[in-house]
C-alpha cells in the first residue's frame, strides 16, 4: 500500500493544507511582482490546487511532458498565476521565476499559454476551449490505451460558454471515463456576480443532467476535497467526472476576502506585506 | 404556350461537374482511406457532415478510427486539437461556412496558434451549392488568410484533392482545404507529371496573350476558356496556384514577368475582397510591378438562391463567363 493511503487522513490533509499555504503565498510574490492580478482565484484555488497536483494527479515534476503523465488543461487563461504557483510547489518551475513573473521574455505570461511554460498543457484565456480540447485529448488517451487521465480546472463563468457545453454532451456521450472536470464556484466575473451576469444554478442539476458523474464540495474544505477527488477517480461509472467546488475568493487573507471587488485585485505596494502576514497568521506560521 | 422550363436548386446541388466531364466519386474520402492504411495516426472527424463531406468513405472502411461529434463545429475543432495533442492526425470535415463563421476562435487559438496538426476539410467553398448565403462560403479565405500559421489549399479537381490528401499527411502543421465533394471532374490528369505540392503553383498553360492566375474550381473553368480561345487564336497561360497561403510568390512573378504586356487574370471561387486576387494584387504592388490586372471572382453581397449553373452564369465564373471576361480590354 501507499503512503498515503495508509496514512491517516489527518496527516494527508495536513500535508496538503501545507501544500495549499505554500501555493497561496508563491502567488502572492507573484501578484506583487506586478502590482495586481487574479491573486484573489488564486487564493481561492489554491486548495483544489493542492489536491489536484499532491493527491490526484501522476506526475513526473523533472519531466513534465512524460507520456504517463495525468494532463492538467488551465481553460481559464487568467488562472496562470495560480497554476505557477502549483507548478512552483511542485517542482516543475523553478521558485526564481517568480521574479519574473508577466515581464518581458518569462515563462510566466500573465494570462496562461502553451507554448511558453512547462506544465501548461494549452492555451487559454479564450473562455470555453479547455473541455472540449480535453474530449479530444481523452479520445486519443482511449486510442493510446493510456491510463492517464485528463483534468480540466474550468471556471463557472465559463459555464456562460456554449462551447463548454458542446463538450459536456459529447464527453458523456463518449463515456470519457478518463475525463475529470473541476468547476471553480467563486460566482465572481469580471462584471459582476456570477449569478447576475447569467445565472447557471442550479449547475449540478445540469451536469447530472447531461449523464455525468457529479460531485459538490466547499473547495477550501480539503477533507471535503480529499474525499471528492478520490471518490471520483476510485469510481468505476463509465462517465466523465464532475468536482463542483465552491470557493471564496481571496480565501487565505483576510482583507481580501472582504474585498467587494475581487475579480482583478490591485493592491497597494504597501498592502502586500499585510497579505503575506496575514497568510502567515492565518496558517500559523510565526 | 410552355413557359421555360426553369432550373432547380437541387440541379448539381451535390456536385459541380458538368454531364460530359470525367469524374471521380469522393476523391477525399477514397485518399483518405489509402492514406489512412499506411498511417495508423490519421483518424476522421465530423459535425454530422459524414455523408456531405466524403468523409463516409472513411467511416466505412476505417470504422473505429472515425469519430461522430455531432452538430458542434467548436468542439470539432477543440477536438480535433486535443486529439493532435494526442499525437494523432484529424482530419476535420464540415461546411466551409461552419469552419470559417463559427468555429474561428477554436481553429486559432486551439490548433493554429499551437501549429496543431489538424486538417480542415471543408465542403461546399465558395459558390458550390444554391442554398443561399447561409452555405455558401464566399469570404472563407478572406476570413484565414489573417489567421497565423495556418495553410490554406484551394484544389481544383479529383486529381488534386487525392493528392493534396498524401500531402497533408506528410506536412507537420494546420492546413485548410476546400473540399470538393460528390462526383468531382478530373482535369488535370491531361498535364503529364502533374503534382500538387502544398506551397507551389504550377505552371498549365503557356500563352503570351493573357494570364490567368486561379485556384480551386475557377482552373478548370480558366484551362476551358483557354482551351476555346486557343481556337480563335489567342493563347492563354494558366497558372494554378492551389495553395493561398503560404502564397508562391516566386512561381507567380516569375511567371508575370515573363510576358510583361499580358494581362493578368486572378480567378477564384471567392469574394472578389480578402482572397488570392487581392493576395497577387499585392505582391506586384510590393514588387513595383505594373500589369493590367482583372479579377474574376465573386462579388461583394450575399449571393442568390438557386440552380448552381444559372448563379455561375450571373457571378461571372462560368466558363462561357470567364471567356466574355477575358475578350474585354483590361483597363
Amino acid at each position: 500500500m501507499s503512503q498515503t493511503a495508509t496514512a491517516s487522513r489527518a496527516d494527508v490533509v495536513e500535508v496538503l493544507r501545507q501544500r495549499a499555504y505554500k501555493i497561496r503565498r508563491h502567488a502572492l510574490r507573484m501578484g506583487e511582482v506586478q502590482g495586481q492580478g487574479y491573486v484573489g482565484q488564486a487564493l481561492g484555488i489554491a486548495d483544489v490546487l493542492a489536491v489536484s497536483y499532491f493527491r490526484a494527479m501522476k506526475l513526473d515534476p523533472k519531466n513534465p511532458d512524460w507520456e504517463g503523465r495525468d494532463r492538467f488543461l488551465l481553460s481559464i487563461g487568467h488562472y496562470a498565476i495560480a497554476l505557477y504557483a502549483a507548478l512552483i510547489e511542485a517542482g516543475v518551475i523553478s521558485d526564481e521565476e517568480i521574479e519574473d513573473y508577466g515581464s518581458d521574455d518569462s515563462i510566466l505570461p500573465m494570462s496562461g499559454m502553451a507554448g511558453y511554460t512547462p506544465g501548461m498543457e494549452i492555451t487559454g484565456g479564450s473562455l470555453g476551449h479547455g473541455l472540449g480540447i480535453g474530449v479530444g485529448m481523452a479520445l486519443g488517451l482511449k486510442r493510446k490505451e493510456s491510463a492517464s487521465r485528463i483534468f480540466n480546472l474550468l471556471s463557472d463563468g465559463e459555464l456562460n460558454e456554449g462551447s463548454t457545453w458542446e463538450a459536456v454532451a459529447s464527453a458523456a456521450h463518449w463515456k470519457l471515463d478518463n475525463l475529470i472536470a473541476i468547476v471553480d464556484v467563486n460566482d465572481q466575473q469580471a462584471d459582476d456576480k456570477s449569478s447576475t451576469v447569467l445565472n447557471y444554478e442550479p449547475i449540478a442539476d445540469k451536469w447530472v443532467a447531461f449523464g455525468w458523474e457529479t460531485y459538490r464540495v466547499d473547495g477550501n474544505d480539503l477533507e471535503a476535497l480529499v474525499e471528492a477527488f478520490d471518490s471520483a477517480l476510485a469510481s468505476d461509472a463509465n462517465k466523465p467526472r464532475v468536482i463542483i467546488c465552491d470557493t471564496l475568493m481571496g480565501r487565505g487573507v483576510p482583507f481580501l476576502e472582504e474585498r467587494d471587488k475581487n475579480h482583478f485585485i490591485r493592491v497597494d505596494e504597501n498592502e502586500w506585506s499585510v497579505a503575506l502576514k496575514q497568510l502567515d497568521e492565518v496558517y500559523g506560521v510565526q | 404556350m410552355s413557359a421555360k422550363k426553369k432550373l432547380k436548386t437541387s440541379a448539381m446541388i451535390a456536385s459541380i461537374a458538368g454531364a460530359d466531364q470525367p469524374t471521380t466519386s469522393a476523391p477525399f474520402g477514397h485518399a483518405l482511406v489509402e492514406a489512412a492504411k499506411k498511417n495508423p495516426k490519421i483518424v476522421g472527424m465530423t459535425a454530422d457532415l459524414g455523408k456531405y463531406t466524403d468523409l463516409h468513405i472513411f467511416a466505412q472502411a476505417c470504422p473505429d478510427r472515425y469519430y461522430q461529434m455531432g452538430m458542434a463545429e467548436q468542439l470539432l475543432m477543440m477536438a480535433g486539437a486535443g486529439m493532435a495533442r494526442e499525437g494523432f492526425i484529424p482530419f476535420v470535415t464540415t461546411y466551409s461556412v461552419f469552419a470559417s463563421r463559427r468555429a474561428y476562435d477554436f481553429i486559432c487559438l486551439a490548433i493554429a496558434e499551437e501549429k496543431l496538426n489538424v486538417k480542415i476539410v471543408s465542403a461546399l467553398p465558395g459558390l458550390t451549392t444554391g442554398y443561399g448565403p447561409s452555405h455558401q462560403a464566399t469570404e472563407d479565405i478572406a476570413i484565414f488568410r489573417g489567421m497565423p500559421n495556418l495553410t490554406i489549399i484551394d484544389p481544383c479537381d479529383a486529381v488534386d484533392i487525392e493528392q493534396s490528401v498524401q500531402a497533408m499527411v506528410d506536412f507537420d502543421g494546420p492546413v485548410y482545404l476546400r473540399l470538393l465533394r460528390g462526383k468531382v471532374p478530373r482535369v488535370l490528369d491531361r498535364f503529364e507529371g502533374y503534382q500538387f505540392e502544398i506551397g507551389k503553383a504550377k505552371r498549365l498553360l503557356d500563352g503570351e496573350d493573357a494570364l490567368i492566375i486561379s485556384s480551386g474550381l475557377m482552373t478548370m473553368r480558366a484551362i476551358e476558356a483557354a482551351d476555346e480561345l486557343r481556337e480563335t487564336g489567342t493563347n492563354v497561360g494558366v497558372l494554378h496556384c492551389a495553395t493561398i497561403k503560404p502564397l508562391d510568390t516566386d512561381t507567380i512573378l516569375e511567371e508575370v514577368r515573363r510576358y510583361p504586356e499580358r494581362p493578368v487574370f486572378v480567378a477564384e471561387n471567392h469574394s472578389i475582397i480578402g482572397g488570392l486576387g487581392e493576395s497577387i494584387a499585392s505582391l506586384l504592388m510590393k514588387e513595383g510591378i505594373s500589369v493590367k490586372f482583372s479579377q474574376i471572382g465573386l462579388p461583394d453581397e450575399f449571393l442568390d438562391a438557386g440552380a448552381l449553373p444559372t448563379l455561375h452564369d450571373r457571378y461571372g465564373i462560368s466558363t462561357k463567363e470567364v471567356i466574355k471576361t477575358l475578350k474585354q480590354p483590361v483597363a
